[in-house]
């Protein structure tokens, strides 16, 4: 018999359907695989078996008396960006020391009332704001994939490290994540997993630890293209507790799956092709055109001109929402407290104790981008620049085009603290180049595993969606993972 | 535009974030990397063009101004670090 870990969402859907196994079973393989490698990998913050079993326990009581959801018996992990109810919640920050918030945030609420079982919480970029999850209070996440024939240690991408690695590793059969500015497709991209950031407003962001409001997104990691559809109709909704939810009925995404792409407008950006890009980048690239062309899209180029203003208008939106956001971390409410002479001195002994140097960095940029006599120079600039890069995106839109297809990320994953990297915060922040014009746009982006570089680690391709059609992207990935086929690391764990 | 020991200490302050003189020093540098490389978008024409406020265009749903949620004070102190009965503690603001 094959280990439960290593069947797919819709294949243990079909199992726990046809009554081969049960949840409790599949639950409990999943615990045992997270108790035999969650050290190696680092992956979970704060594993939650009592719950898991709990949870499992009743889905098979619900299958048992008929009542079946959507993910009913299928153990997931949760990034610890999420709200869940009195269970360590804390954006893997040392200033939300011992969080265990009373309510349950609304993605994770919707997973649960479609039958889904939690695992525990995964590890990620202190408050989301990273690229390799080393900004980590909880330490760095490795990588299950590694270069052949190195023992190198590799990141998996950030901010949802902890989610990519340990869907990768099957330490779970799915897992929530989040996209401010590639925190979704770039991890995905770096371990062979499919992710999708949709629409602004698609899923939403009640409970969900704020790091930029106007970028941040829900979508999910999971292993293939139909896992991560079945997960996302589950974790879309329109909700009451965030105005900015969009009130759109939730499609069903799977059913995109197998539908042909002739009469669909593929455009290729000349913008996204950057110097000292890799050739296997590029080759990668043509590649993803040609499996297109081949069922029957038509590839045409276009252009999206303010694409390199894209990443610094972001580091100034990013980090200006996020002082604002992170201003409510003073010791007061929640969280560590350093005591002080007076109310000034603690919060800022707080705030200095707490929070770690990426997000005191942001905070800095943020402050300084929005204080008197500098605002109209950076941030206002940054919004106009802004609407200019979602202009480009509409231009093309309304000239017919469906879908754009470019690279993931301009590199496969790195090595574990990288001393470049580590010495130059810009240089990590161009990880992002290809996935942020997404973000500031507000429009959906799935990275799909299109092969493997010479080094034998996985690349992505990325599909860039008009609001809302999510399915043109399903369906389009899913045209990519039948031809590239799927990537899984040799388990040396 | 470049950002000086001063600039680092007086925005630290406005982030309410306790600053090094170790720490000072190091983000003069970082701070000015980043603010090199935001630069760029000064080139952008954008006469014109209205700054973006919200990605979709949407109306702000609104509901009733009526009470439908509350007494949950317990609930929300607690996480915090330093509470009396449902007030949350604080070193002394006024004498």
């Amino acid at each position: 018999m094959t280990e439960l870990t290593s069947l797919t969402i819709a294949e243990a859907r079909e199992k726990l359907k046809a009554k081969e196994i049960t949840s409790v079973e599949l639950t409990t393989s999943y615990l045992k695989a997270i108790d035999a490698a969650n050290e190696v990998f680092n992956a979970y913050v704060a594993v939650t078996p009592e719950k898991a079993i709990e949870m499992a326990k009743s889905s098979d009581a619900r299958r048992a008396s008929g009542t079946v959801g959507a993910l009913e018996g299928i153990p997931l992990g949760i990034k610890d960006l999420f709200g869940t109810r009195d269970v360590h919640t804390q954006a893997c920050s040392h200033i939300l020391d011992g969080f265990k918030p009373k309510y349950e945030s609304t993605v994770t609420q919707n997973l649960w009332d479609d039958g889904a079982v939690m695992l525990g919480k995964l590890n990620m970029d202190e408050f989301a704001m990273g690229s390799s999850n080393e900004t980590s209070y909880y330490g760095a996440v490795v990588n299950p994939w590694k270069a052949n024939g190195s023992n190198q240690q590799l990141v998996p991408g950030g901010s949802s490290g902890g989610s990519a690695a340990a869907v990768a590793a099957h330490l779970c059969a799915g897992a929530t994540a989040t996209d401010t500015g590639g925190s979704i497709r770039q991890p995905a991209a770096f371990t062979g997993t499919v992710g999708i950031k949709p629409t602004y407003g698609r899923c939403s962001r009640w409970g969900v630890v704020a790091f930029a409001s106007s970028l941040d997104q829900a979508g999910p990691i999971a292993r293939d293209v139909r896992d991560a559809a079945i997960m996302l109709k589950s974790m879309a909704s329109v909700d009451a507790k965030d105005t900015t939810s969009v009130d759109l009925p939730v499609p069903d995404y799977e059913a995109a799956l197998g539908q042909s792409l002739k009469g669909m407008k593929i455009g290729i950006p000349k913008e996204y092709r950057v110097d000292g890009m890799p050739e296997e980048i590029e080759k990668l690239w043509q590649q993803g055109i040609a499996w297109l062309k081949d069922a029957g899209a038509e590839i045409v180029d276009i252009t999206l001109p303010h694409t390199k203003y894209a990443l610094p208008a972001y580091y100034i939106v990013a980090p200006a929402e996020a002082s604002s956001n992170l201003a409510r971390y003073d010791g007061v409410r929640y969280g560590l407290r350093v005591d002080g002479k007076d109310i000034v001195d603690m919060y800022e002994k707080t705030r200095a104790a707490g929070f770690g140097t990426e997000v005191k960095r942001r905070i800095m940029i943020g402050t300084y981008v929005l204080s008197a006599g500098y605002y109209d120079a950076y941030y206002l600039q940054a919004q106009k620049v802004r609407t200019l890069i979602k202009r480009d995106f509409e231009i093309v839109f309304d000239a017919g085009v469906d879908a754009i297809l470019t690279p993931a990320t301009p590199s496969s994953a790195f090595g574990v603290a990288d001393e470049n990297l580590a010495a130059d915060p810009v240089a990590m922040y161009l990880n992002d180049i290809f996935t942020v014009t997404v973000n500031m746009a507000g429009l959906p982006g799935i990275a799909v595993p299109a092969g493997l570089d010479k080094k034998g680690l996985p690349l992505g391709l990325q599909l860039i969606g008009k609001p809302f059609e999510e399915e043109t992207l399903f369906r389009t990935a899913h045209v990519i993972e039948q031809a590239a086929g799927k990537f899984s690391p040799a388990k040396w764990w | 535009m470049s950002v000086d020991l001063a600039t680092v200490k007086r925005v630290a302050r406005l982030a309410r974030i306790a600053v090094t003189e170790e720490d000072a020093n190091r983000m003069v540098g970082e701070l000015n990397g980043i603010i090199n490389f935001v630069e760029q978008l000064s080139e952008v024409d954008v006469s014109g063009v209205e700054p973006m406020t919200s990605v979709t265009p949407m109306d702000m749903r609104k509901r009733k101004d009526t009470v439908n949620d509350g007494s949950k004070a317990a609930d929300i102190v607690a996480n915090a670090p330093n509470t009396d009965r449902d007030f949350f503690l604080v070193p002394k603001v006024v004498e």
